[in-house]
């Protein structure tokens, strides 16, 4: 899987309108998980109430991802908690809830549920449930997750259908380096709980010139990486490289021309820019890696039917994981590869 | 007399202050026992917050040196488990030598040591019963080779190959075997805790004499699911041991920055139950602890917590790099401590060296003959096949169902296309299941 990227070139062109930025030229070759240290860094240097915390956070991460933060910024800012993820959820809500910028840190997504609880029945109700008495807006929970190649059940899962059904809780997940500082600033300023899922395997495998200077993203805005104009595919993460790579052969292959959207706010998302789309080409594809059955690629397909039905020209088509366990040895025949895509696009294509 | 008697016919010894509730037509069970020591409270005019109580000791049979000093213990274990004792730990000792370097060279995709902690899972297998469950966590390895779970069988699992239990669906590591009574491991931290309560307690019920043995390490023991286990176990009395590894270390996050209190030991006696710390690396120790341990459980029916002090030598996993944190700075901290707790084996082996239950060679004879197993199992293992596609789809549930079914037929549809991108020759009957 990892392979298969490397050899194909996933650089986006600078979006300097969006990213708002000042210095443009000063640019710094960086990994996705560099630019997630960096915006750690920007958020403790620009507020002084951040802090960042979690399972062996002190040292830098089990990831590299908050390298150097406790040199920095001290123990009392960047620490260590006990192994506990409810423990970390609460403890992040308490400081959130009392005047401090919480950013926690969960070491994998797969072990994010001791927090559920706290999370879903907490965090996501707090503003709601007191009247707008008190909030926790000021919290941001960062976590790895996603297929990696060799991580199986526990250390593969993209949870974030889970949350997305929560009322009151942001999810976010990045593509690129450069996404992935402004996303993360942006989480870490916007006034709602925010979840924050890294796609792990691209922490070291995604590299790319990335503005040095502090710069957001905006949340809830989707991004038409590539125009076309037969056929619509919406993903997030690393699975738009599938897409990407996915699209390369379709229309090398034959006449097609392929719209690819990058969803970046999973939810509350951009219906505008997912609707316009899929008005103007009449068909579309929803992949994600989580499995297929209750994955939000089901709830894009349901709101692209409601608000398209006279536009489609083929029923929306999801190309996702299968409704199994993440499994070790079997995963190249469960995600939903390049291949899977090519010939979804090509029965799209000709329905 | 009445409660003596029913006392006596359901074979159950109270403590002193411990009494049957009575009751028309009840089932008397350890439940309907009353603590009087929970109603009963004692008045003061000293107006005093404690924070402490007496730091619980390590007890220990052998020094550092495995000179006996607690001739007490010292018989407790026959000359004969005490040689395979030691043939054990030094086959884990050899295995976690090659295995992580079969990691390193790409042989498999994952491994964790026992580096240093080699007694804790092969004395505590030693002093329960084999037919006790046990819920591992993951560096448990030498309770599975006591139980004669077999090192061809680790590398099948490790390997992900189709004789693997597991049938290749999890990470290496992830032992487990029903007919070895080993509940197979799972990667969240602490899970297999409560349900170790609630198998104890199915155990007590059901009259049998067995008990389930739960391990953990001290950073598991941060976990929720901890402090549930602990308090079901003892409040339903479950017949259950808690056992804790506490080798210092949760990946990179030292004891001190895990709790502040008394280590793992004083929670079992907050939670009520009967509770030891013993010296982890001391196997005559552990052995000892275990066996007692067990005893009370099964005629006190309630459960007992063992916390064995040990020191993770090796790194977490191989996807750890321990010297990035245990600098010299941290070493400091541990100087003391590691001069007492020297390697499990090596105590063992000093022991055994002067009751000439083993001669200055055979340690070397029995590393070569542990190498040569280890090396030829892990051959073997990585030439066999991946297992069947199809069990990508079994077991989801007990049988599989109809939209699984259809997903697995998709994916015939699929390769049967573009079975060429995929590796299937690497897999039993891979071509088969593409064109089936």
């Amino acid at each position: 899987m990892q392979q298969d990227m490397e050899n194909f070139d996933f650089s986006d062109k600078l979006n300097v309108k969006e990213l708002k930025l000042k210095n443009p030229q000063n640019l710094q070759k960086m990994n996705l998980c560099a630019t997630i240290a960096d915006a750690l860094d920007i958020a403790l240097k620009t507020d002084p109430s951040s802090v960042i915390f979690g399972e062996d956070v002190k040292f830098g991460g089990v990831f590299r991802c908050t390298q150097g933060l406790n040199e920095k910024y001290g123990t009392d800012r960047v620490f260590n908690t006990p192994l506990s993820e409810q423990g970390i959820a609460g403890f992040a809500i308490g400081l959130a809830s009392s005047g401090a910028n919480a950013i926690a840190e969960i070491q994998f997504a797969d072990y994010i549920f001791p927090a559920f609880d706290q999370i879903v029945n907490e965090a996501a109700k707090y503003r709601y449930r007191s009247g707008n008495e008190f909030d926790c807006g000021k919290l941001t929970f960062r976590s790895p997750s996603g297929a990696v190649g060799h991580g199986a059940l526990y250390h593969s899962q993209s949870p974030e259908a889970y949350f997305a059904h929560t009322p009151g809780l942001i999810t976010v997940v990045p593509r690129s380096p450069v996404q992935a500082k402004g996303l993360l600033l942006s989480s870490i300023r916007n006034n709602n709980p925010v979840l924050f899922f890294e796609p792990k395997i691209l922490y070291r495998i995604a590299e790319e010139e990335v503005p040095v200077e502090d710069y957001e993203i905006p949340l809830m805005k989707a991004e038409v990486l590539k125009e076309g104009t037969d056929l619509t595919i919406i993903s997030w993460g690393t699975q738009l490289r599938q897409v990407r790579m996915a699209v390369a052969m379709a229309e090398k292959e034959f006449d097609v021309s392929c719209e690819i959207i990058d969803l970046r706010t999973i939810f509350p998302y951009d219906e505008e820019t997912v609707l316009q789309s899929v008005k103007k080409t009449g068909k579309c594809i929803v992949t994600h890696e989580a499995p297929i059955s209750g994955g939000f690629g089901a709830e894009l397909a349901a709101k692209i039917q409601e608000k398209c039905f006279l536009h489609l020209e083929a029923p929306v088509r999801r190309v996702c994981g299968y409704d199994t366990p993440f499994p070790l040895v079997f995963e190249t025949f469960y995600l939903p590869d390049r291949f899977k895509i090519l010939e979804a696009i090509k029965e799209t294509v000709k329905y | 007399m009445f409660c003596k008697s029913i006392l006596k016919n359901r074979a159950f010894t109270s403590s002193a202050n411990r009494f049957l509730v009575q009751g028309a037509n009840r089932q008397f069970g350890a439940m309907d026992l009353i603590n009087y020591d929970l109603f009963d409270h004692k008045f003061t005019n000293d107006m005093e917050f404690r924070s402490s109580f007496d730091k619980l000791k390590c007890f220990r049979v052998l020094d550092e040196e495995g000179n006996v000093i607690n001739k007490d213990y010292e018989g407790s274990i026959d000359d004969q488990t005490l040689q395979k004792m030691f043939k054990t730990m030094v086959m884990m000792n050899e295995a976690d030598v090659v295995f992580n370097q079969a990691q390193r060279q790409s042989r498999i995709s994952f491994y964790m040591t026992q580096l240093g902690e080699e007694a804790a899972g092969v004395g505590s297998a030693a002093g329960i019963k084999d037919h006790d469950l046990i819920f591992p966590q993951y560096r448990e390895a030498g309770a599975f080779l006591w139980r004669g779970f077999s090192i061809q069988q680790m590398a099948h699992q490790l390997t992900g190959n189709v004789h693997d239990f597991g049938k290749g669906r999890q990470m290496p590591v992830h032992y487990g075997s029903n007919k070895h009574n080993i509940v197979t491991v799972s990667s969240p931290l602490c899970t297999q805790v409560p349900q170790a309560s609630g198998a104890g307690y199915q155990f007590r019920i059901s009259g049998q004499d067995r008990i389930a043995v739960t391990y953990f390490g001290e950073g598991a023991a941060s976990e929720g699911d901890f402090h549930s286990a602990l308090n079901f176990a003892a409040t339903l009395r479950a017949q259950t041991m808690f056992f804790c590894r506490n080798n210092m270390y949760a990946i990179s996050t030292p004891i001190d920055d895990q709790y502040a209190g008394d280590g793992i030991a004083v929670r079992g006696i907050a939670y009520g139950m009967p509770t030891i710390r013993v010296d982890g690396n001391d196997i005559f120790a552990i052995y000892n602890a275990c066996k007692k341990g067990r005893e009370m459980i099964i005629k006190e029916k309630r459960p007992v917590l063992i916390e064995a002090i040990s020191y993770r030598v090796g790194d977490h996993s191989t996807s750890d790099f321990s010297q990035r944190y245990r600098d010299e700075k941290e070493m400091l901290k541990w100087k003391e401590l590691l001069s007492k707790f020297k390697s499990p084996i090596h105590r063992l082996e000093n022991y055994l060296l002067k009751r000439g239950l083993v001669k200055p060679e055979d340690s070397k004879q029995y590393r070569l003959e542990a190498l040569n197993q280890v090396r030829d199992a892990l051959k073997n293992a990585n030439d066999q096949k991946k297992p069947s596609i199809d069990d990508m789809f079994n077991d989801v549930y007990d049988t599989v169902m109809p939209h699984l079914e259809d997903q697995r037929k998709q994916l015939k549809e699929h390769l049967k296309k573009y079975g060429e991108k995929y590796n299937l020759d690497t897999f039993q009957g891979g071509n088969a299941f593409a064109n089936s």
